[in-house]
């Protein structure tokens, strides 16, 4: 979930989420519905058309990977949910942290079409009590009362949201700024919440969050990687060793198919991934304006 | 505490004192006359009083900014401004190209900040994060300074430069009553940061620390303050925490010999990287206040060896009077008691050291309630090994402050010499 749910929302997310619900071509909706707020941000949404058939090719192919990230997102939700419905705590418990990768990976698509995100993914005190859903409803109850009693209508919910959202990411129109704020907006989220242990406050699995913001970021890199590279061979030198060492330090944590409990990392261990994503977060965020979008 | 350098042997005598550049603005405040003088006119001005800093280029002196580039790096002899920002970094990369790069990039940022200028070419464009963080643009230098060191580690074998590590430069050896604590030791690379204002200061180690990310991270900090030119209009020596003046007894930084002889290394002792550098310490020595508020006035004076409100040597009256270690009370005690600070600090007076140190508070003890607050020491020196560490020695095993104080962070670094333009800190070494 979103550190920053009800913070203002980013010049790129309004312009996502008007794009969204316009369905028109990058070009026009633009013009017509730029908001107030996305004028300081002007440069960044302007692109000539040249460019944008550029980019063309990276943002199809970008849009295939959030569908088939959705797709799985699906599956693994109908599989959790159908666990949690028959009482299966353990089988529930081990789909869980793996599931939420898939949503975690595109996690800023989902944000920019509207309430999935805290339909999803919110924490207990990030919306009202009475509003709380989704899948950290569920965490509390297989971790913290070991009981799924009560919890069908939460259940069938969540994977009621998952499933429009899935219907709704088919219709998003992606831009390319939108990948490079995207990218940077990935590993945000991972310091704001996953590197304190904060987003899975009872299963303690924030590291396969953790693991899957970074891939979803690595993704958008290796998109752009070619044509940063024209522009700036050094500075994608120097994001490509960061990749690396980061999923070093993320490797050296493994547990079998999976990541140990946030609770057996070291304070020295989660300062050193939290540094790590720092180093990788500084020149990822240069990527934009490297890129000229 | 602060050592007021720009204090010679007249102290008392605010009119006999030459005018410093600190003075002058403080007297024509900043922005008013020193703005209408210009650079030319603050440069003459200057001039005939006495020169500030022995790295100083008169021609860019615009009376708020301490040069960067120079013989000798800035802000160790310069007078201490009012507030300090330190930081300890650990480097992460194992590649010498890396580091050395590290330190050029620091070095274009550090001559744009002491000149109160914005770093980096990425401040206006909408689509990038600014290079520069901001919260100093349109402030004045505030005189700042930015002193870079490296530690012993830093002559591990990561980086093939084991061979040149001075001999000088190793981990303090313990002395009695310390505590030491890891969040406050050690590092690959120190830098101290100096100015009359803490955004400045803190603005400056934040871009540092960020130009450093994927290379060296921050492994300790610490903030340290001392009474502000404002409060302070005739610059008395600046008093610590304990409420003492401190600095009356440092050598004079305008003393060419002096300096040679106390702080700069010199050609004969090698290695040759260091000439013209200085050696670094860094103390962080917690105060035990409460103590010390319940202590008499007559103890408090007899465990310095001063008094207080003078800052004059016991039995004597003005606070520059030579400290007379063997004058001897009428029951044949010395009026300089053996265990007390000065007297041990001195010893036989033979070998200084130049104290550059800051009052630090950083809230309260969980454990205890109490104030964790003291004095954050720094002191310049040619040779730690000949100078600090013996002195060191004597305080830890007598000194009547001990029941007042206790040394919780140790660190040494290697301060490089100065650097020109075009060229870039460290260079003599990597
Ligand atoms: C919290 C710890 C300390 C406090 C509060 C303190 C305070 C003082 C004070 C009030 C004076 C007299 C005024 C002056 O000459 O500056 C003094 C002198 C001195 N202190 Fe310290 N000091 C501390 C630690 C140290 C340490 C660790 C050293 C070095 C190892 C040191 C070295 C000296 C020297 C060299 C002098 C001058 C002695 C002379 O007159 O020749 N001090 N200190």
């Amino acid at each position: 979930m979103k550190a920053r749910f009800m913070a203002t929302t980013s010049a790129a997310v309004l312009a996502i989420s008007l794009l969204a619900s316009g369905c028109g071509s990058a070009g026009d909706t633009k013009k017509d519905n730029k908001p107030a707020q996305a004028a300081t941000n002007a440069n960044a949404v302007q692109i000539n058309n040249e460019t944008a058939d550029d980019y063309k090719a990276i943002i199809d192919e970008y849009r295939k990977y959030v569908i088939a990230e959705c797709d799985l997102f699906v599956t693994e939700t109908e599989a959790f949910v159908q666990a949690i419905k028959a009482g299966e705590i353990d089988k529930a418990k081990a789909i869980y942290a793996p599931a939420r990768m898939h949503y975690e990976r595109i996690e800023p698509i989902a944000e920019a079409l509207g309430d999935f995100d805290p339909n999803i993914d919110a924490r207990e005190n990030d919306v009202e009590a009475a509003e709380w859903r989704g899948y950290h409803k569920l965490e509390k109850a297989l971790w913290e009362q070991g009981s799924t009693e009560g919890m069908e209508e939460t259940a069938d919910r969540l994977l009621e949201d998952v499933k429009l959202l899935r219907a709704k990411v088919e219709t998003v129109d992606i831009e390319v700024s939108m990948l490079a704020t995207g990218a940077v907006e990935l590993l945000n989220e991972v310091s704001a919440t996953k590197v304190t242990g904060e987003e899975e406050r009872y299963s303690r699995t924030d590291l396969y969050d953790f693991v899957a913001n970074v891939e979803g970021a690595e993704k958008i890199y290796e998109l752009l990687k070619s044509k940063l590279k024209d522009q700036d061979a050094e500075l994608t030198g120097e994001i490509e060793q960061r990749f690396k060492e980061i999923n070093e330090a993320l490797a050296s944590h493994k547990s079998g198919e999976g990541y140990v409990s946030y609770d057996d990392l070291k304070g020295e261990d989660t300062r050193k991934l939290s540094q790590a994503l720092d180093a990788l977060a500084e020149p990822l965020s240069r990527m934009g304006a490297v890129l000229g979008v | 505490m602060t050592h007021n350098q720009e204090s010679g042997n007249d102290q008392d005598s605010v009119l006999r004192k030459p005018v410093s550049r600190r003075d002058l603005l403080r007297m024509a405040g900043v922005g008013g006359l020193g703005l209408m003088l210009g650079a030319g006119g603050m440069g003459g001005f200057l001039q005939a009083g006495r020169s500030l800093n022995a790295n100083s280029s008169p021609a860019r002196n615009t009376g708020d900014q301490v040069p960067f580039y120079g013989l000798q790096q800035s802000g160790i002899i310069t007078p201490p401004q009012d507030f300090l920002c330190f930081a300890a970094f650990a480097i992460r990369s194992k590649k010498l190209a890396d580091v050395r790069a590290l330190f050029q990039k620091w070095t274009a940022a550090a001559a744009e900040m002491t000149q109160g200028r914005m770093i980096g070419e990425w401040n206006e464009q909408h689509n990038s994060p600014p290079s520069d963080t901001g919260e100093a643009e349109g402030l004045s230098p505030s005189k700042v300074t930015i002193t870079f060191g490296v530690g012993p580690s830093f002559f591990d074998d990561r980086f093939g430069l084991s061979g040149k590590r001075p001999a000088e430069l190793r981990d303090l050896p313990a002395f009695n009553g310390d505590q030491l604590s890891e969040d406050w030791c050690g590092g690959d690379i120190g830098i101290q940061v100096c100015a009359n204002d803490m955004q400045v200061a803190f603005h400056a180690i934040r871009n540092l620390a960020r130009i450093a990310r994927g290379i060296a991270v921050l492994i300790w900090t610490q903030e340290g303050f001392q009474r502000t030119a404002g409060a302070d209009p005739t610059a008395q020596t600046p008093r610590n925490l304990l409420g003492f003046k401190d600095g009356t007894g440092n050598p004079d930084v305008t003393d060419k010999k002096a300096m040679a002889k106390t702080v700069w290394v010199q050609q004969i002792e090698g290695p040759a990287w260091m000439e013209n550098g200085s050696y670094m310490v860094t103390r962080r020595i917690r105060m035990r206040l409460e103590v010390w508020d319940r202590t008499q006035l007559s103890e408090q004076e007899a465990t310095f060896g001063r008094y207080r409100s003078s800052g004059a040597p016991l039995g004597a009256s003005k606070e520059f009077d030579p400290l007379g270690l063997d004058r001897v009370r009428e029951d044949g005690e010395p009026v300089i008691p053996v265990n007390s600070h000065v007297r041990l600090a001195h010893g036989d007076g033979s070998v200084q050291i130049l104290r550059r140190s800051y009052s630090y508070s950083s809230g309260i003890d969980r454990r205890t309630g109490q104030m964790d607050s003291g004095l954050f020491f720094v002191s310049y020196q040619r040779s730690i090994a000949k100078q600090f560490i013996p002195m060191q020695q004597r305080l830890s095993q007598s000194d009547k402050l001990n029941e007042y104080i206790v040394h919780v962070g140790s660190a040494v670094f290697a301060c490089f010499p100065g650097v020109r333009e075009g060229g870039y800190i460290g260079e003599t070494l990597f």
